[in-house]
């Protein structure tokens, strides 16, 4: 967990967050973010990431209120705790930003990834491909008799877990949605 | 009831309704419905530039000389390209910018049409937030709130990219009190708990020093006053950024001058030695801080900004302040005065000896001579001759840009207008421009060099046309004066293309669009020269031709601390070590 000591959602209305972030230790932190559903709003906060040089190991977005026209965009990123709070202040005075949250600090939360897997082969690999899906709790979603598709939800690093056992298996294709979280409790 | 109107005549009734005089513009295929409807109206004044840079600039100048938003108009293409760097300039400094650009139909848009250009794309990084309207019946709205989003917290260029066929199109009109300005609301109240704990370290501090910025005058002549009461109530020095320049006089008795790379010897030992530094409205830019390890290691930080961003982004503060300058300091000088007034008297008269002491140095001290024009000369026979009049400074960026802000005063915010963020030479005379435009009986001047000016120049024919009686005051060395001063320091004296060959005959060159030039290089005569550019009831040219090779001091050397500083032209081989060659 991480070192820094914030209240519960004070990134944006708040500067006093920002005391303990002398550390050069890299954390990942998981931010969510709620934007005005508008063009050009994911552009904006990929151009404040590449352009001032930040980390996106993950990002997820979609729209989560209709009617407000709000979407949420979910950040997996990394950095010193220096630029974890600058990375949070930065998206914070965005014009089209709502709220910034550091799930990862107002956690604990939940982290949920889906991915889909394409596995081919035969035989007892196939078997194995199938009895460690089981294991793991894929599903097949498709299947031929050379080949599955699984879909898995988990955390990344289950996920992780799951390709890397599909790799010798015959694993032919990814594609992962990449992490939705949501801080637990009421 | 709402009114019906066409886009186009809601853009001229939106910026009226703004409260818009001016609009400093240049037309093209993509904007002529909202020409069509500025030509049929007189309440908002249109200045036709010569170039979207300079209409860009232009609006920066009148944006920072009368604290309200600078319009500008512009075409599809390449009217939006020419203006992105003004808009950048703007976002560096904190400007507030309202840019509208023509755009090709909603239903050409994406098909590489003649002057297309993804203007929001484009302008993303280079605005504080940027609209497309593709709907005539949003546009009046989208309108209203660039104008909100422009003026309100750390304040910037926005802009609306408004394609033609939205202009010829009828939509219902919303007035500004009915337009939605959503959530954007930044937080300008400090917490007291916070400034309190300010106030306490104020009452305690030794050797404290004010390091304010631009976000002083950014925040109204309201925050300068309280500023200037605190300031003198507790009789703690004061600095500033070049940004920041006239919030507090510099007449005034705990004035220490300019800090930075090209500040005051007394300014940046104070920056380095004092207890308690307090910022206000400025942001530890690297022109201030010099190498980050060795900035200010004995003190306390305190810092009052309206953008969170900007704190903790460079420097570790203690006491971080989220607000609006003058809300915040009018706290603190309440609770500081309920608290019984006090401070440290006998440290920070102690602390006043030490920077005696340093003032003492006379680090502004040049070599005049009575052959050349001194660079310095120059712009100090400026100030005298200028000073007591109702004054305005632009300035281009380089050397001349640094004297200038050594050796002119500014006793009053929104006098002095330059380029500090981006450093864009080619600014001063185009803001001169803009600056006139809102001050038709003041003095301007644009303090320039022989580049920088030729960077805008076309701009001679806006001045003339409009009868603009700014000053262009040309420090002219025939060189990149700043250029040449860092290949001097550490590229072993060769000076690539830092020479300015081939320039004009700058009165000839004013003479051509119909203005005076002066042409001034001896010593005896600059007094004259200076005056008769002051007195001449119209656009002046004054080639005051200076000394060639003269550095600007103090220099902080680039990857040095505060207190390893240049002061004037001793030996400076090996100056800046190789780690310092690889900044900028």
């Amino acid at each position: 967990m991480s070192a820094l000591k914030l209240k519960k959602g004070t990134s944006r209305k708040s500067a006093y967050d920002l005391k303990s972030t002398l550390g050069d230790t890299v954390e990942t932190h998981t931010i969510a973010v709620l934007v005005d559903n508008e063009a050009g709003v994911l552009a904006r906060v990929i151009g404040l990431f590449s352009g001032r040089g930040y980390n996106i190991e993950s990002l997820t977005v979609a729209e989560v209120d209709h009617t407000g026209h709000l979407s949420r965009i979910t950040i997996v990123t990394t950095g010193t705790p220096a630029v974890i709070v600058q990375i949070k202040a930065q998206l914070a005075r965005m014009v089209p930003v709502h709220e910034v949250h550091d799930l990862t600090v107002e956690g604990p939360s939940v982290e949920r990834e889906l991915a889909m897997l394409k596995v081919a082969g035969t035989g007892d690999k196939r078997v194995e491909a199938m009895r460690l899906a089981d294991i793991f709790r894929a599903a097949v979603v498709d299947t031929t008799l050379e080949s599955f598709v699984f879909e898995i939800t988990g955390t990344p690093e289950k996920i992780d877990a799951f390709v890397d056992l599909m790799h010798p298996l015959g694993l032919v294709e990814i594609a992962r949605t990449g992490v939705a979280a949501m801080l637990r409790g009421a | 009831m709402t009114r019906q109107m066409t886009g186009a005549q809601m853009v001229v009734q939106a910026l009226k309704d703004q409260g818009v005089d001016t609009v400093f513009g240049y037309p093209g295929g993509a904007v002529l419905p909202i020409y069509d409807e500025i030509f049929q109206q007189n309440e908002i004044r249109h200045i036709l530039v010569r170039h979207e840079q300079g209409a860009a600039h232009a609006a920066e100048g009148y944006a920072r000389s009368t604290g309200k938003p600078g319009v500008v108009l512009v075409t599809s293409g390449p009217g939006a390209t020419n203006a992105v760097t003004g808009m950048t300039d703007a976002l560096m400094d904190s400007i507030p910018l309202v840019v509208l650009t023509g755009q090709v139909p909603t239903f050409m848009i994406g098909t590489d049409g003649f002057q297309e250009a993804d203007t929001v794309g484009i302008t993303r990084p280079c605005t504080k937030h940027n609209w497309l309207v593709k709907d005539t019946d949003k546009l009046a709205e989208i309108l209203h709130q660039a104008f909100h989003v422009a003026r309100s917290g750390r304040p910037g260029p926005v802009l609306v990219d408004i394609p033609k066929d939205v202009q010829f199109a009828n939509g219902a009109y919303v007035e500004p009190a009915k337009a939605r300005t959503g959530h954007y609301q930044p937080q300008v109240k400090g917490d007291i708990e916070a400034i309190s704990t300010l106030v306490e370290a104020m009452e305690k501090a030794q050797r404290p020093l004010f390091y304010t910025g631009g976000g002083v005058i950014n925040s109204g002549n309201g925050a300068c006053q309280l500023l200037r009461e605190l300031v003198d109530a507790t009789g703690f020095p004061i600095t500033s950024t070049l940004m920041g320049l006239g919030a507090y006089p510099a007449s005034g008795k705990n004035w220490i001058g300019m800090l930075g790379m090209h500040g005051t010897y007394e300014a940046n030992l104070a920056m380095h030695d004092c207890d308690l530094m307090i910022n206000v409205g400025a942001r530890f830019d690297d022109r201030i801080t010099g190498r980050i390890p060795d900035f200010s290691p004995k003190s306390k930080k305190a810092h009052i900004d309206i953008d969170a961003s900007s704190i903790n982004k460079v420097i570790h503060v203690e006491i971080p302040i989220l607000g609006d300058v003058g809300h915040v300091l009018e706290d603190a000088l309440k609770i500081w005065k309920s608290r019984g007034r006090k401070t440290h008297a006998a440290g920070v008269r102690k602390w006043w000896g030490k920077i005696n002491e340093w003032q003492a140095v006379k680090c502004l001290t040049y070599k005049n001579s009575d052959k050349l024009i001194k660079p310095q000369f120059a712009v100090q026979r400026l100030e005298a001759l200028t000073k007591d009049m109702d004054r305005y400074v632009t300035t281009e960026v380089g050397q001349h840009q640094m004297w200038a802000a050594q050796f002119l005063g500014f006793q009053e915010p929104h006098r002095w207008m330059t380029s500090g963020g981006l450093g864009t030479m080619g600014y001063g005379f185009p803001a001169s421009i803009g600056v006139q435009i809102a001050h038709p009986d003041a003095l301007v001047i644009n303090v320039a060099g022989d580049a920088s000016f030729l960077m805008n120049m076309q701009e001679m024919g806006t001045a003339v046309q409009y009868d603009l009686p700014v000053k262009q005051f040309i420090l002219n060395n025939e060189r990149l004066g700043m250029v040449r001063q860092w290949q001097e320091l550490l590229h072993g004296e060769r000076y690539s293309h830092s020479w300015s060959e081939s320039l004009p005959d700058f009165v000839k060159l004013a003479e051509a669009f119909g203005a005076k030039g002066i042409y001034c290089d001896d010593p005896r005569n600059l007094d004259d020269a200076i005056n008769e550019m002051i007195k001449h009831d119209g656009p002046v040219i004054m080639d005051c031709v200076v000394e060639k090779h003269a550095n600007c001091f103090p220099m902080i050397p680039s990857g040095k601390p505060h207190n390893e500083m240049l002061l004037g032209e001793a030996d400076t081989t090996g100056a800046i070590a190789d780690g310092g060659a690889v900044l900028v």
